[in-house]
Order: C-alpha cells, then sequence, then structure tokens
C-alpha cells in the first residue's frame, strides 16, 4: 500500500511539474493544486504504515497518527485559500490583457534588448574595421 | 514575561482584526496599527533585554509540554532581529500614512500590514517546524495581497510570479516536514535536533539540502533568486520596502536556525560558502545592468542576502556573529533606500535613471537621506554598513577562506559603483527626458510629505545608531552566535525544559 500511494506521489509531483512550466496561467494553477495533493498525501505517508484505525476504541491496538492529518488538514486550507487567490489574479489577467498566458518582464526585455544591440553594433564596427584593414592591406601590396 | 511572546503574534493579529472593523475610517485603522506596532517594538524590546539578561526562554502554549504542545522560543538572535524588524515596521506604517494615496483597496492595506507582522513575530518566534511553515503562509498570504494592491497590469504580472514561486517553495517545505517527520517522529525543532543525529547520514544530507533549497527560495540565494527583481520593483513604494527590509531576512533567519540546531558540526558549510559568493558576485552584477533605481536596489537585496550567508558558511563565532551583526544593519538601511525611492517617485512620478537628474539642487533632504543609506549600503565608515563588513572579513581572514573574502571585498566596491550610478543618476546633472509629474519640471525645489521625510528620518537614525551602538550590537551578536554554536545547552534544553 505505502508502495503504490509513494508512487501517487511521484506521478502528482510529475503531473504538478509538467503543468507549472506551461505558459498558460490556469494550467500554473492546476499544476500548484496537484502539487497540494502530493504534498498531502505525502505528509500521511509520513504518518506510518496505512491501515491502522483512526480513532481510539479502547483496545490497544495502535492507532493512526493523528498529526499528520492534522497537518494535511492545515496544508489543504492554506493551499485552497491561494489557490482561489491565484485563480481570481488569473482571472484579472485575463480581463486586463485578454490572455491567459504569463507575460514577460518588459523592464528585463529591454536591458537584454539593449544589451543585444551593443552587441551588434561592436560586431559591426568590427566587421568595418576588419574591411578597413583588408583594403589597406591591399593597397600595402599595390606597389610590391 | 511569559505571557510577551504569544501578545507579539496575538496582539497584530487582533488589530488586523479591529482593522477590518473598521474599514469606513482610514484614520481609526491609521491609530489602531501604529498602537499595535509601538506596542509590540515595546515588548521586543522587552524581550531582548529578558533574553540577554537571563538567557533563552521558552513558552508552551495551552499547556501543552514541549515537544507535544506548540513552543514559542525567545533566544537572543530570534529576540534582536524581532525588535530590529518591528522598528522597521513600525517606521514604514508611518510612512505609508504620510503617502499621498490614490492607491485602490486603501481599506485592506491597514489590516493586511498588521497580519505581515503578525507572521513576521511568529517566524521569529516559533520553536516547531511546522508552525515556521504557518508563520510563512500568514506573512506570505498577506504579502500576496499586498504585493497586488491596486491591481495594475504589471503588478499582477510580477505577482502571478511571486505567488506562484512562494507557493511552490512552501509546498516544498511541507514536504520536506513531511519527510523529516517520518524520519524522527516530531515537528518540534529542538526534539528533532537530539533525534537527528540517529538518522542515517544521507539522509541527514538530503533533508539538509531540501531546508537549504526551500529556505533558499525565500531568501532569494543564488540559483533561486531570479523572481525578486521582477516581483518587488512593481508594488506600492511602503509595500516593496517592507519586503526588501523583511522577507528574505526571516529566509536567512530560517537557514540560520536550521542549519546550527541540525548540523551542529557544520555539515552543509561549504554549500553555504559557495552560494555565498555566487550570490554576492550575480546579485551585484545584475544591479549594474539596471536602469530603474527599484530594480538596482532589489538586485542589491539580493547580494547582500550573499553576504549573510557568507558569515553562516564559516561557521566560526565570529563568523554567525557577523552575520548576525550584518542582518539588523541591513534591515533598516536596505528599508531606507527603498524608502528615499518612494520620495523620489512621490515628487517626480518615476524612478527611472534617465528620467532624473539635479535633485541634490531640488531637493537636498532626499539626497542626504540616499547617501546616509547607500554608504552604509556599500561600507564606508562611519556608517553601519562598515561595522557589518569590517567584521565579516575579519572572520573570514580568521577561518582563512581567502577566496570568497577577496570577493566580499570586490562586491562592496562594485555596490558602490551602482551607489554612485543612481547618486549620478538622480542627484547629479539634468535629466535626459523630463519626468512625467507636471509639478516636478522645471527648476523649482521638491518638497515630499512631511510624515514621510519624518518617517524615513526616523530609520536613517536607527540606522546611524547602529553604527553608533556598534559595540554594544557586536558583543550581542557574539553571545547570539556563541547560543547558536551550542544550541544543546540554549535552545534544546531550555526548550524541552531539562
Amino acid at each position: 500500500m505505502i508502495v503504490i500511494l509513494a508512487v501517487v506521489v511521484g506521478m502528482l509531483f510529475t503531473g504538478g511539474t509538467y503543468l507549472l512550466l506551461q505558459r498558460t496561467l490556469t494550467r500554473t494553477v492546476l499544476g500548484l493544486a496537484l502539487y497540494g495533493h502530493a504534498v498531502n498525501v505525502l505528509l500521511l505517508l509520513a504518518g506510518g504504515r496505512a491501515g491502522a484505525p483512526p480513532l481510539v476504541d479502547g483496545s490497544t491496538t495502535p492507532i493512526t497518527d493523528p498529526l499528520t492529518e492534522a497537518m494535511a488538514l492545515t496544508s489543504i486550507v492554506i493551499t485552497f485559500g491561494i489557490g482561489a487567490f491565484l485563480l481570481a489574479l488569473a482571472y484579472r489577467s485575463w480581463t486586463l490583457t485578454g490572455d491567459d498566458t504569463a507575460e514577460d518582464d518588459i523592464e528585463d526585455r529591454r536591458i537584454a534588448q539593449y544589451a543585444h544591440d551593443q552587441y551588434e553594433e561592436e560586431l559591426a564596427k568590427l566587421a568595418e574595421l576588419q574591411e578597413l584593414d583588408a583594403l589597406n592591406d591591399l593597397e600595402v601590396e599595390e606597389p610590391s | 514575561m511569559n505571557v510577551i511572546l504569544p501578545l507579539l503574534i496575538v496582539l497584530p493579529l487582533l488589530g488586523a482584526g479591529l482593522s477590518m472593523a473598521a474599514w469606513r475610517s482610514v484614520r481609526t485603522q491609521q491609530i489602531i496599527g501604529v498602537v499595535v506596532l509601538a506596542c509590540c517594538v515595546g515588548f521586543a524590546v522587552l524581550v531582548t533585554i529578558q533574553v540577554a539578561a537571563d538567557g533563552p526562554f521558552a513558552v508552551d502554549m495551552g499547556g501543552w509540554r514541549a515537544p507535544m504542545g506548540i513552543t514559542l522560543v525567545a533566544d537572543l538572535l530570534a529576540s534582536m532581529l524581532l525588535t530590529v524588524s518591528l522598528i522597521t515596521v513600525l517606521g514604514v506604517f508611518i510612512y505609508a500614512i504620510g503617502q499621498p494615496r490614490a492607491d485602490k483597496g486603501a481599506y485592506y492595506f491597514h489590516a493586511l500590514y498588521l497580519v505581515l507582522a503578525a507572521g513576521v513575530s511568529a517566524a521569529f518566534l516559533t520553536g516547531d517546524l511546522f508552525n515556521l511553515f504557518v508563520a510563512f503562509e500568514i506573512m506570505l498570504s498577506a504579502s500576496y495581497v499586498l504585493i497586488t494592491l491596486g491591481g495594475r497590469g504589471e503588478q499582477v504580472r510580477s505577482g502571478m510570479t511571486y505567488i506562484v514561486i512562494n507557493l511552490l517553495a512552501s509546498t516544498l517545505l511541507v514536504s520536506t516536514i513531511g519527510l523529516i517527520y517520518a524520519a524522527t517522529g516530531s515537528v518540534n525543532m529542538a526534539d528533532v535536533a537530539v533525534r537527528f543525529a540517529e538518522v542515517p547520514d544521507g539522509m541527514q544530507m538530503a533533508l539538509g539540502a531540501l531546508l537549504l533549497v526551500t529556505f533558499g527560495i525565500k531568501a532569494a540565494i543564488f540559483p533561486l533568486f531570479f523572481w525578486l527583481p521582477d516581483s518587488y520593483p512593481t508594488a506600492p513604494v511602503a509595500v516593496t520596502a517592507v519586503f526588501a527590509g523583511l522577507l528574505t531576512k526571516i529566509g536567512v533567519y530560517s537557514i540560520i536556525r536550521t542549519q546550527t540546531l541540525l548540523f551542529p558540526d557544520g555539515g552543509g558549510a561549504t554549500i553555504v560558502l559557495v552560494a555565498a559568493g555566487l550570490t554576492m558576485v550575480v546579485g551585484v552584477l545584475g544591479a549594474i545592468a539596471q536602469d530603474d533605481m527599484k530594480r538596482i536596489l532589489s538586485f542589491h537585496i539580493v547580494s547582500q542576502i550573499g553576504y549573510m550567508l557568507f558569515g553562516l558558511g564559516l561557521y566560526s563565532v565570529s563568523g554567525i556573529a557577523a552575520a548576525v551583526f550584518y542582518v539588523i544593519h541591513h534591515i533598516p538601511v536596505k528599508t531606507v533606500l527603498f524608502l528615499v525611492n518612494g520620495l523620489v517617485e512621490t515628487v517626480t512620478g518615476t524612478a527611472a535613471l534617465h528620467r532624473l537628474g539635479g535633485l541634490l539642487r531640488r531637493a537636498p533632504f532626499i539626497a542626504a537621506m540616499f547617501l546616509i543609506g547607500g554608504l552604509s549600503l556599500a561600507g564606508i565608515p562611519p556608517f553601519s554598513g562598515f561595522f557589518g563588513k569590517l567584521s565579516l572579513i575579519e572572520a573570514g581572514f580568521e577561518g582563512r577562506a581567502w577566496f570568497i573574502t577577496g570577493v566580499s571585498i570586490a562586491v562592496s566596491a562594485l555596490t558602490l559603483f551602482s551607489m554612485t550610478k543612481i547618486w549620478a543618476g538622480v542627484f547629479w546633472g539634468e535629466p535626459n527626458e523630463p519626468p512625467p509629474l507636471e509639478s516636478a519640471r522645471g527648476d523649482g525645489p521638491l518638497r515630499a510629505p512631511a510624515l514621510m521625510n519624518l518617517a524615513t528620518i526616523g530609520l536613517v537614525a536607527v540606522t546611524i545608531a547602529v553604527a553608533v551602538f556598534a559595540q554594544p550590537l557586536w558583543e550581542l551578536s557574539t553571545r547570539a552566535s556563541e547560543q547558536l554554536l551550542d544550541s544543546q545547552q540554549n535552545y534544546i534544553d531550555v526548550v524541552l525544559g531539562r
């Protein structure tokens, strides 16, 4: 049982990572939701073997660890709340841009473009210099 | 004394509730906020005095003894950082009151800000890994809303990045806590530290690495820093200032806390040192390329985090003491720089260097505030950054870490370079393009609202106080560092009540 659950955790994390890497915001949110599920199952697994009764019935049988369940509950509440906020934000982004994709950081692009332009300029200058050099060489060679 | 620790968390939350109830009157909210935060600063000072006199103490919530119940712990590291953080939080709150407000959503600002303060207190004081996660979430949930307050297009864009990254980090943190619980059977930090020795070496390394990565994302260390310079600059000024001063430093605090507790013999020190060096260099190089004041300063947050980790990575009494001192110096200084940026934006409407110029003549007060903050950040004597860097470099030589010490000195020079870049762009010369605000064109003097100036002066006074009282603060930092390195006696026994 533990092995199956461990595989499930792995699959949920894999799926979550795939979705998180997408550019569409709704998929990102769904990816994070999958992560949330993965963590909850992981927390339950951390409590030890499955199958023991959840409540004490007066007998001496070992019960499942209630602490991990409490932690999972806390994490569910937090993921749920922030997931809702993220959805609202994705909706806001959609109403503002009419598009559901993660946008580029404009200032960063601008600086990268500037660096690129400078580089191109340098290259152009270099090419010009080389051309001049080549011409000079020709001129030197001519008299001989 | 024991009741004060929970009060530091409960009081801001209570204030947030009251603020929500008084949503009709912004003035009432402001009064509630100032009173609550001022009380918290007072309490934090009391706690620090108590800890400095009698050593660390712990409080078990609800009477459940540790490691069963929830524990709050105050040692020197936590109480000193808490004090300086709350002073900064209060200063920025006053600054925000003075700000001419055009933002939508002003009703919620004060309540959210107090929730953020509660999260900060909880993160510093908690003695329990899962509660550390909850504290982070309290703080971050408030920060998610604060960073997108106003809902402008670029805020939504960068806010989305910020939230997704932090949620990812939180998910990792819960997973790590789950794994630590599975390995040791406890989430109480002191108890985990005791049982951690019995965990196999490989698993110790894995858990330590997971913790480092998780808190590394929150602290913005290389290579996990990329979200910070993107998301901080778009938020409202007061929000950016308090984030810049505090949030990443709580990540650093968590790294220091967990590494010293779980690896008392300095297991991961080499990795921390390498990360520290790369963080310093990459952060400062990123800053040099920028044209916007806020973005330059945001990259410097990253660079400065490297210095704090450098101290931790040395893993000696003087190294960690230097790191603690550095954090204490850095929180108010970074906040001051962002507040100055806010003043510049208030009077001119922009923070883009090519649209600014000549403010030295037109707003000498703002220039003076920036000069003190900027020189302090670069580590020029007699300002607080000098003492922070000097102690780090001394500790570096003492630990024979020649290379990284050299790197840190070079990075200081580059920091000074980008401070002069801001200085030359904003305060000297003439703007290349006219600033956007109509009132800022021409050649007349520029004045920011008095309360904003007052709050900035207050925090500048704090940074100067750090420099003036460098000797006693350094002694306290050394004691904090000794407590951290002797965690058995000063943390574990205190929490577990032995």
